[in-house]
């Protein structure tokens, strides 16, 4: 692969091969269309398409309560639903100046935890699909189910739940929300294992993920990739470490980094992220302060004029979310900084040179989800 | 070789010869023959059709169980009837031709994968005394005409116009040339034991003992090479790049609707059964049972199970490993796959017939 | 990890013009629109600051001028700063590409351009990024569509 960075305006020749994948496509999860131009199996350069699925979601913003934002917060990166929507209830819960109780900290934390073990699990599902072991897709299926059914036991819905709220949570959980966390996680560490025994051991498995998509550290910064797929690259970016929220400071976890900087060290950043995210559940599950499961929050939240800045760690990546308010009850201009935006531009550089089936395990290995990035 | 062995095994060739004498007394010799020919090509197309839909509910209930879940059960007792449903669905699917394809080419690619696994079918030894295509060249008779399927392949991918048909079966087409050679070599390795191209006569001098104990080591290593080499001969398993649906949709076939399709799914399926019943042959006896030496009792209590049964208990043995693979591996990549064959199975395969024929020259196998 | 001040004077000596409004959350800066490649180089390149990381590249519309706001942070010492450049020219808004200091502002240049219209000089690829050619600059405070949005 040739060291120059190769821009996105290429020069297409004409006797370029191009196939289109995507917008419907197996492997591209979402709609998202790569225009690839190949020769023969390898590929020279790709271009991404987006806006298939662009809802506009900061203009809609302008127009409706911070309340009722955060539904749509859901809908970006869904599989970090919960994460998502804290983001925003802290923006407006620091530009207010509110005080969380500790109880609601310590569930927001939890429920971040298991969004992102489910988000995990979904990954290394379509993952191993994509690269045809057709059956790791119905084992971590199983295993994602469990913490479905507590999400649903305790909000009513499986996948969006817009549960945070500004000042805390919607209604407490459900009281048997601490038993069945506490089973799912030693139901879990018996399974995780399994994970490895099916994919990250095989031979087949290893060739098709060593030294495919190499990433540099700087190229991650300069394309500011970031989360599981910029710390597979030795770049220390989790925000959980850098600007602790909720209750991310009182927890022992370790900050996974490999060297590596290819598919499989992404891979590997993933898995032990898991592990890590089960020892966190396992620390704050059991010590739950009692209390309100919301601050006294005015019906209508008008934030003070200004500007406000929040960043948190998603299953992704780092997701920021910039409110401009005028101090109406509808933000004035809302950015959010999707980590799936930036994630997916790098895809040019780390693809170009490999065959198209390298190209599918690097698109599935930074784990992208398109609503994400087209917001 | 013990003739009065292999006494005890039922033999077809009893109710084949009754039915042929019935024949030749009521017409004419010709037209005799030419009814027995009628008749050979019914009994094969129904027992193609219905070994396709039994195959095809085999490994959806296979993968269910390694995927932990159930399966077909609704259609049906079990969901055997799970197969019948897709037929007819796909009977009723409207057939989309394509504009810019090349229509006679278009038509003809499944019928040309269909007739080539139909041929190799023949040759294949189902019992005793049932053996349609008995050549003195089986061997290689049914290594040449199962080749044949590639150029279905090829024409099927180029006639379908559409870049990812093309690019699928660009890379099947190199993929089963590749293969076909370690699928030979590992072949002739029992050739070179037994002496005889012969199908029928490579099983009669398994009657002492399979060729895979007798063989011992390198037949096992051959064994080992033929199960690697034929999943990727009939595009299976850890080796269906051409049609790998989450990277190309679906390969050489995707402009193929309705019973085209499903000439090509079908044809897939038989041709794993006729590579588990030739692996079966060669290296696992065929109909013949097991037998060990000369352990006349043993042998004995063995024949009163019925050939037929020993055949096929052997070759869906086979099958079911090859499903596994399937399950449960990932894919790999074409220059892998390449690099598997040219680097490692080739000269695996040649060393071993080497020493094997050293072996046969000394008579150093059992 | 550098303070408001000492970050101040730093970016003081390389852009003079720049000034810091006061009571923000995060450190500000608002430049004047020619200055902020020459500033974005300087705040990469410097061994203090070392703002090797863009988080957002974004423009907000207030509606007497489009302000471009850039959030920068250092993966060495994980300080957080904002660039503000304020754009009066409705009509035909322009302002410096980044894109040569940090790989990523090629693309959120884009969205920006996409959603409020706004040119940016030698941008290697300025082309529309969600939105069809003719769409207009949704973002914008004074966007109309009669069809698709429904005014309260």
């Amino acid at each position: 692969m040739s060291e120059e960075i190769i821009k996105d305006v290429i020069v297409r020749e004409n006797e370029d091969y191009i196939i289109n994948m995507g917008p419907q496509h197996p492997s591209t999860h979402g709609v998202l269309r790569f225009e690839v131009c190949l020769k023969g199996e390898t590929v020279k350069y790709l271009i991404p398409h987006i806006g298939y699925i662009h809802r506009g979601i900061e203009k809609m913003s302008e127009a409706i309560t911070y309340q009722q934002v955060i539904h749509l917060t859901d809908r970006m990166d869904y599989l970090s639903a919960h994460i998502n929507n804290e983001a925003v209830c802290m923006v407006v819960e620091e530009a207010m100046q509110v005080e969380v109780p500790e109880r609601v900290k310590y569930i927001r934390t939890i429920l971040d935890e298991l969004n992102r073990i489910a988000s995990h699990q979904l990954w290394w599902c379509a993952f191993g699909m994509d690269l045809g072991a057709l059956t790791a897709f119905f084992y971590g299926l199983r295993d994602r189910e469990q913490i479905l059914d507590i999400f649903e036991e305790s909000f009513g819905s499986r996948l969006l739940h817009s549960f945070n709220t500004p000042g805390g949570l919607m209604h407490d959980v459900h009281p048997n929300f601490q038993k069945r966390t506490k089973e799912f996680i030693t139901y879990f560490r018996k399974k995780l294992p399994e994970y490895d025994q099916l994919l990250t051991g095989n031979i087949i498995f290893q060739e098709r993920a060593k030294g495919v998509g190499y990433m540099s550290r700087e190229k991650a910064i300069a394309y500011g990739v970031t989360g599981p797929s910029g710390r597979g690259s030795n770049l220390a970016c989790d925000i959980r470490k850098i600007a602790p929220y909720g209750a991310y400071d009182k927890v022992q976890f370790d900050e996974i980094l490999m060297t590596e900087g290819d598919t499989f060290a992404r891979y590997q950043v993933r898995m032990a992220e898991m592990w890590e995210s089960l020892k966190i559940i396992e620390q704050l599950i059991d010590n739950i302060p009692e209390g309100d499961f919301t601050a006294k929050m005015k019906p209508i939240i008008k934030l003070p004029v200004g500007e406000y800045f929040k960043r948190v760690e998603t299953a992704r990546g780092e997701l920021a979310v910039y409110v401009v308010s005028d101090g109406n009850k509808s933000p004035y201009r809302v950015k959010f900084r999707s980590p799936n935006f930036s994630n997916l531009f790098v895809m040019n550089e780390l693809a170009a040179g490999g065959k198209i089936a390298d190209l599918v395990a690097i698109s599935g290995s930074l784990d992208l989800v398109i609503p994400d990035i087209d917001r | 070789m013990n003739t009065d062995m292999s006494s005890k095994i039922y033999d077809f060739s009893t109710l084949t010869g009754s039915i042929d004498a019935a024949l030749n007394s009521w017409m004419s010799p010709g037209l005799a023959v030419l009814t027995e020919l009628v008749i050979i090509g019914l009994v094969f197309l129904i027992f193609y059709a219905l070994l396709g839909l039994f195959l095809v509910y085999l490994e959806r209930k296979v993968c269910a169980v390694i995927q932990n879940r159930v399966g077909p059960n609704r259609v049906g007792k079990w969901g055997l009837l799970q197969t019948i449903a897709d037929l007819i669905k796909l009977l009723m699917k409207e057939l989309i031709p394509i504009r810019k394809a090349d229509h006679l080419l278009f038509i003809l690619a499944p019928f040309i994968v269909i007739i080539a696994s139909f041929m190799a079918m023949g040759a294949v030894p189902f019992a005793k005394g049932l053996h349609v295509l008995d050549f003195n060249i089986g061997v290689f008779y049914v290594m040449a005409v199962s080749s044949l399927g590639v150029v279905g392949i090829l024409i099927a991918g180029w006639s379908s116009n559409s870049k990812y048909s093309l690019i699928g079966a660009m890379r099947s087409g190199a993929q089963i040339v590749s293969y076909e050679l370690s699928v030979g070599l590992s072949l002739m390795a029992i050739v070179v034991f037994s002496g005889t191209m012969s199908l029928s006569e490579i099983i009669e001098s398994q009657v002492n003992g399979w060729w895979i104990f007798k063989g011992h080591i390198p037949a096992f290593i051959a064994f080992i090479v033929f199960l690697i080499a034929s999943t990727a001969e009939i595009n299976r398993g850890p080796f269906d790049l051409a049609e790998a649906e989450s990277e190309l949709t679906a390969g050489f076939h995707t402009e193929y609707s309705g019973i085209k399709f499903a000439f090509f799914f079908l044809a897939e399926y038989i041709n794993m059964f006729i590579v588990a019943a030739l692996g079966a042959t060669v290296f696992l006896g065929g109909w013949m049972p097991l037998h060990i030496g000369n352990w006349e009792g043993f042998n004995q209590v063995m024949d009163y199970i019925p050939s037929i049964v020993w055949f096929f208990t052997k070759t869906f043995f086979i099958i079911y490993v090859i499903m596994w693979f399937k399950w449960t591996f990932p894919r790999l990549r074409i220059d892998q796959l390449l690099t598997l064959e040219w680097k490692f199975l080739l000269p695996i395969s040649m060393v071993n017939i080497l020493l094997i024929a050293f072996l046969a020259l000394m008579h150093w196998h059992f | 990890m550098l303070n408001k001040q000492e970050l101040s004077e730093i970016i003081l000596k390389m852009v003079p013009e720049a000034t810091f409004p006061e009571g923000t959350q995060l450190t500000e800066v608002i430049v004047p629109a020619e200055k902020i490649l020459a500033l974005a180089e300087g705040l990469k390149n410097n061994k203090e600051t070392a703002f090797d990381y863009l988080i957002s590249l974004t423009a907000v519309d207030f509606t007497t001028n489009m302000t471009v706001v850039y959030h920068l942070d250092s993966t060495q010492f994980r300080h957080l700063i904002v660039l503000k450049v304020v754009l009066t020219d409705r009509e035909n808004p322009l302002v410096d590409s980044v894109s040569p200091v940090w790989a990523t502002a090629e693309f959120h240049e884009r969205e920006v351009f996409d959603l409020f219209g706004i040119r940016f000089n030698n941008h290697p690829n300025l082309k529309r990024l969600f939105l069809e050619d003719d769409y207009g600059f949704p973002l914008r405070k004074d966007f109309r569509d009669e069809i698709n949005i429904i005014e309260r």
